[in-house]
């Protein structure tokens, strides 16, 4: 059967829409063959930065014979209706139409219209011109003279060939002959831009990538992704090295060159002083090169940057690549002055420091310290952190109060806190972050470091952001706990009061992270913090409407479900526990833990066995119209023992078990509950409870309610599974 | 391939020479070569003879260096490697040809830079202005691992989609002449290509300047002043489009004019900029006062004879 092989090629392709697009070609192709009555055995897509290759195998020849039947009106329908059917169908007179009979219906007419298969190549040569017109570049492009008529090509970049071939391996395969804005298809493709430029005649993909690798084009990408890997490495460990792996640079690098060649660059070791990150971003973002460690010989000084780079070039240079590697150092130098230059200007002082006197008044900053200068022209350029929230300084404002506040809750230095708290942000104002965001945060540390912050202020400014994903690390230090906390919860109730919440898949202030961050840093710190009091009570704000403060509680709900959900807890017993009244998420958890553990044993298990039992026939009864609540109980017609003693234990499992939760004790909790078993048990065994008598029969549902309001000091054991 | 045969106009030795190198390579091919706009830019592309002329049907080939002012870019010439005044080439193709790539590394190879000797290549740049109104596809280029010019499809300019599209090309000259020359700051690259006391540096002529125009891009400039001519270039701008738009209902006959005060308004606001006095959210408003001052002259500009209005009005 015949392979089709498709080259689209192009000037240069942005590398991350590489592979996207490559998928996309396949896709497009093989549908529509596939809707066009073909079938095919396997496809692949190649791609480079010049072109897009697809290579097809097995394809049916020409596509099935089909015949459509087409029911007409009947024989003595109105002469217009039956010639209305007849150019519908494409039939000259009523004699090419068949004339069937049904019993309901009577004779009418039918027409059968056959469709001859096609062969592949006509489908082929119409097929592709639609998917190069349809395309779904994320951005396109007009060129060249067509431009001025509308409608003219789109690609990524200028298309420059087409090459499409089809046919059997025992024969030379045909060229698939179409034209779009006068671009023709061809047999005909090129080699490397530099080292091979010249035609290349293909037959079919075997030959193609053979005749490519020749013309210095490595045709697929993890191939060469794989060369780049490999070399580096190697290149890295000969010199002593180890290469900081990247896989996102890695991938972009891949399809920035069609023939990798790996080299090594250097800078002047006295740039080493600027941070490590600093370096990383510098050459990276904007040099695409990968960074090299020094390779410890014990285990100190692991992290230690090298001056030594590694780079990918897509030539074989005729000197080996010296001026190469020579000229890439030369920029890394212009960047790393750069980036030198701005680690410099981020410690020294700003010009017009009499303009920032009011925000530092405002926010006790100390002008003298770079980082407080910062943080007061942040203040005084008034920069919006969204249009109804106000801008940073005021956010600030607000996280300093509020950690200040959280700091006392949670026994950490408020000093500390409030200092930490308006410094968090003071690096947004340096150049160094300006040039890279997302080192915010970290670079704030280095500078309060470097202008005598104590050691938990510099902490909690790089911590207060994490953590920024569920395996992020959480702060620890507990002025990092409060400072985090301050901001995380200032963000959530600020855009749940101005009702911007999360949607779908839309959470574009990333809210859900900020509320899985409150979450981990309270439950991995163990940190009892009551959620509604402490955004109630937060000073200097204005208290929240209470809908929409249990609006975010319930958000946190859901979030911490999630969260346990992910770790594996059982759902029901997360229902079980949570009620819209849990307020703090630590006791929450902990209570899941030890209902679970309970659970485990034969108490626990037998008291669940017993309780729902109960429950049962409680809301049997109430269905039935049966009004039971504890408070009917009366000992005073128990027939039986074992109804005084359920009585008893009962109303002391509930006191102690409630005693114990106050206590956060939920070991005891449980351990309280236990010694209902017994009597649970001994009560079914010997008491009838649907007795004749029906004030007997209610006062004994009555005694059952009270298991469920006993152990719903823990749990609504009715919401777990068994 | 030098500019006259002559030691000293070689491109590698010699900055002007690597400019009248460009000039003939761009010449040849049948570019007019323009000389420099006489106001101040912040880039190639404000030239009329790009923005407006991207516009309209008309062939047009053009090639000219632009002096360019970045002010926040100003480093009191104690960096190597950035100044708020530099050079730009600029080379504007409409319709773009299809050998474009082509022709740009031609003229890479002119001024001795031999593409399998050196790491060429095309790196994904989204072009945009918004103070334009205008963006493009295209690339930086890069030559081992240097941006030394860029690439750029003209899709939309002045808010107008471009039919044809023009295809433009930027080099940064100090770029290339610090890295043909050799040379790791730009103070230290040989303007006129003489040796001993005949050589004269880039840095005798533009230390100095650097320094003057960084104190007065960061310290001196009047911002009150700025701020009122920021608002008399938008007046004027408009006032000079509604009178030449009053002549006649589908021609109009004062573009030029108008656009020279788009690009004055365009300069205070950098200035501004580089004062610091300008926040987050007024400079979007100052960006869009810009824009919506270029869409306006490059709407006129479709009514001109240039911009190729058809049926000239008496």
């Amino acid at each position: 059967m015949p392979d089709l092989l498709l080259e689209l090629r192009s000037e240069e392709i942005p590398a991350r829409m590489q592979r996207k697009a490559a998928g996309d070609l396949q896709k497009l192709v093989t549908d529509g063959l596939v809707d066009a009555g073909l079938t095919y055995e396997a496809a692949r897509a190649y791609w480079t930065p010049r072109r897009l290759a697809l290579d097809v195998r097995g394809v049916t020849a020409r596509s099935a014979d089909l015949s459509e039947e087409r029911k007409g009106p009947r024989t003595d329908a109105p002469q217009k209706a039956i010639d209305g059917f007849l150019r519908g169908a494409g039939l000259a007179s009523a004699d090419q139409a068949e004339i069937r009979t049904d019993p309901k219906k009577g004779a009418f007419y039918v027409a059968v219209i056959a469709k001859p298969g096609r062969p592949a190549e006509d489908l082929i040569a119409e097929l592709i011109p639609e998917v190069i017109r349809g395309f779904p570049w994320p951005k396109s492009m007009r060129w060249g003279p067509a431009s001025a008529r509308p409608g003219s090509l789109r690609w990524v970049r200028p298309l420059q060939s087409i090459l499409c071939t089809f046919g059997p391996e025992t024969e030379d395969p045909q060229v698939i002959d179409f034209e779009i804005d006068g671009l023709r298809s061809s047999n005909i493709t090129y080699g490397h831009r530099f080292m091979a430029p010249e035609p290349i005649t293909v037959k079919r993909f075997d030959d193609y990538i053979a005749g490519l690798e020749k013309a210095r084009v490595v045709l697929d990408a993890d191939r060469r992704k794989d060369i780049i890997r490999t070399d580096a490495m190697n290149l890295a460990f000969a010199n002593g090295l180890e290469l900081v792996e990247d896989e996102g640079l890695l991938e972009e690098v891949a399809g920035l060159v069609e023939w990798p060649v790996v080299l090594m660059g250097e800078f002047e070791e006295a740039f080493l002083h600027i941070p490590a990150e600093v370096i990383r971003l510098t050459i990276r973002a904007n040099q695409k090169c990968f960074v090299c460690r020094n390779r410890s010989v014990g285990d100190g000084e692991k992290d230690s940057l090298s001056n030594r780079f590694v780079l990918v070039a897509n030539v074989e240079a005729t000197d080996g690549g010296t001026q190469i590697a020579a000229g890439n150092g030369r920029v890394v130098r212009a960047r790393l002055s750069d980036a030198l230059y701005f680690w410099k200007t981020d410690q020294a002082d700003l010009p017009d420091l009499e303009l920032l006197a009011a925000s530092a008044q405002k926010l006790a900053l100390d002008l003298s310290k770079p980082l407080d200068q910062r943080m007061a022209r942040l203040d005084n350029l008034a920069v919006t952190f969204h249009a109804k929230l106000g801008t940073q300084g005021e956010r600030v404002q607000r996280i300093r109060d509020f950690a200040g506040f959280i700091a006392r809750q949670i026994g950490a230095d408020p000093d500390l806190a409030i200092r930490a708290a308006v410094l968090a942000k003071a690096d947004l104002a340096t150049e160094v972050v300006g040039e890279f965001p997302e080192l915010q945060g970290l670079m704030g540390r280095r500078y309060a470091d470097l202008q005598g912050e104590p050691a938990p202020v510099a902490e909690a400014i790089e911590m207060h952001y994490r953590p920024q994903g569920p395996n992020d690390s959480v702060p620890g230090d507990p002025v990092s706990v409060a400072v985090a906390l301050a901001d995380k919860l200032d963000t959530l109730i600020g855009f749940w009061t101005i009702d911007e919440k999360p949607t779908g898949s839309k959470d574009p202030y990333a809210l859900r992270r900020a509320a899985l961050g409150v979450i981990r840093i309270v439950l991995e710190n163990s940190i009892e913090l009551p959620l509604r009091g402490l955004i109630s009570e937060r000073p200097g704000q204005p208290a929240m409407e209470p809908a929409v403060l249990e609006d975010l509680i319930a958000f946190f709900h859901d979030r911490l479900t999630v969260y346990l959900r992910d770790k594996d807890a059982r759902h029901d017993l997360i229902d079980s526990v949570l009620t819209d009244q849990s307020d703090d998420l630590l006791t929450v958890v902990q209570k899941v833990e030890a209902l679970a553990a309970f659970l485990e044993t034969d108490d626990g298990k037998n008291l669940l066995a017993g309780t729902k039992r109960a429950a049962n026939i409680v809301s049997a009864e109430r269905k039935r119209g049966a009004e039971i609540s504890t408070g009917l109980v009366d000992p005073s017609r128990f027939e039986s023992d074992q109804e005084t003693v359920l009585f008893d234990a009962a109303a002391e499992a509930g006191a102690v078990a409630s005693a114990a939760i106050v206590r956060s004790d939920f070991t005891a909790a449980m351990h309280a509950l236990a010694g209902l078993r017994q009597p649970i048990d001994a009560f079914f065994d010997t008491v009838h409870v649907n007795a004749e008598d029906p004030d007997l029969r209610s006062n004994r549902l009555a005694l059952l309610e009270s298991i469920r309001e006993a152990t719903g000091a823990v749990a609504d054991f009715s919401k777990i599974a068994g | 391939m030098t500019a006259s045969g002559s030691h000293h106009m070689d491109p590698k030795r010699s900055f002007q020479g690597l400019i009248l190198t460009l000039h003939n390579f761009w010449a040849e091919y049948g570019c007019v070569v323009l000389q420099p706009y006489d106001m101040e830019v912040g880039a190639g592309t404000f030239h009329p003879a790009t923005t407006l002329r991207a516009l309209g049907p008309k062939r047009w080939n053009a090639a000219y260096v632009q002096p360019s002012r970045r002010p926040t870019d100003g480093r009191y010439g104690e960096n190597p490697n950035r100044l708020q005044h530099y050079y730009q080439y600029q080379v504007i193709l409409k319709p773009s040809p299809s050998d474009l790539q082509e022709l740009y590394l031609k003229s890479l190879y002119a001024i001795g830079i031999d593409p399998v000797l050196h790491d060429i290549r095309f790196v994904e740049d989204d072009w945009e202005s918004p103070t334009l109104g205008a963006w493009g596809l295209g690339w930086e280029c890069w030559c081992d691992g240097m941006e030394v010019s860029q690439f750029t499809y003209f899709q939309q300019v002045c808010g107008v989609e471009c039919a044809p599209v023009a295809g433009e090309l930027t080099y940064g000259l100090e770029r290339l002449a610090m890295y043909v020359q050799g040379v790791d700051s730009i103070y230290d690259l040989n303007f006129n290509g003489r040796d001993g006391d005949e050589k004269v540096s880039y840095g005798d002529i533009f230390l100095q300047t650097e320094q003057e125009y960084s104190r007065f891009n960061f310290e001196i400039a009047d911002t009150s002043i700025l701020l009122r001519h920021f608002d008399d270039a938008e007046k004027q701008c408009r006032d000079i489009l509604e009178a030449g738009a009053g002549r006649s209902a589908n021609v109009h006959q004062c573009v030029f004019p108008a656009y020279d005060q788009c690009i004055k308004a365009s300069h205070v606001f950098n200035l501004l900029d580089a004062r610091g006095v300008i926040s987050v959210t007024e400079r979007q408003s100052y960006i869009l006062r810009v824009r919506a001052l270029s869409k306006a002259c490059g709407e006129a500009y479709l009514l001109t004879d240039a911009g190729g209005v058809t049926g000239k009005a008496a």
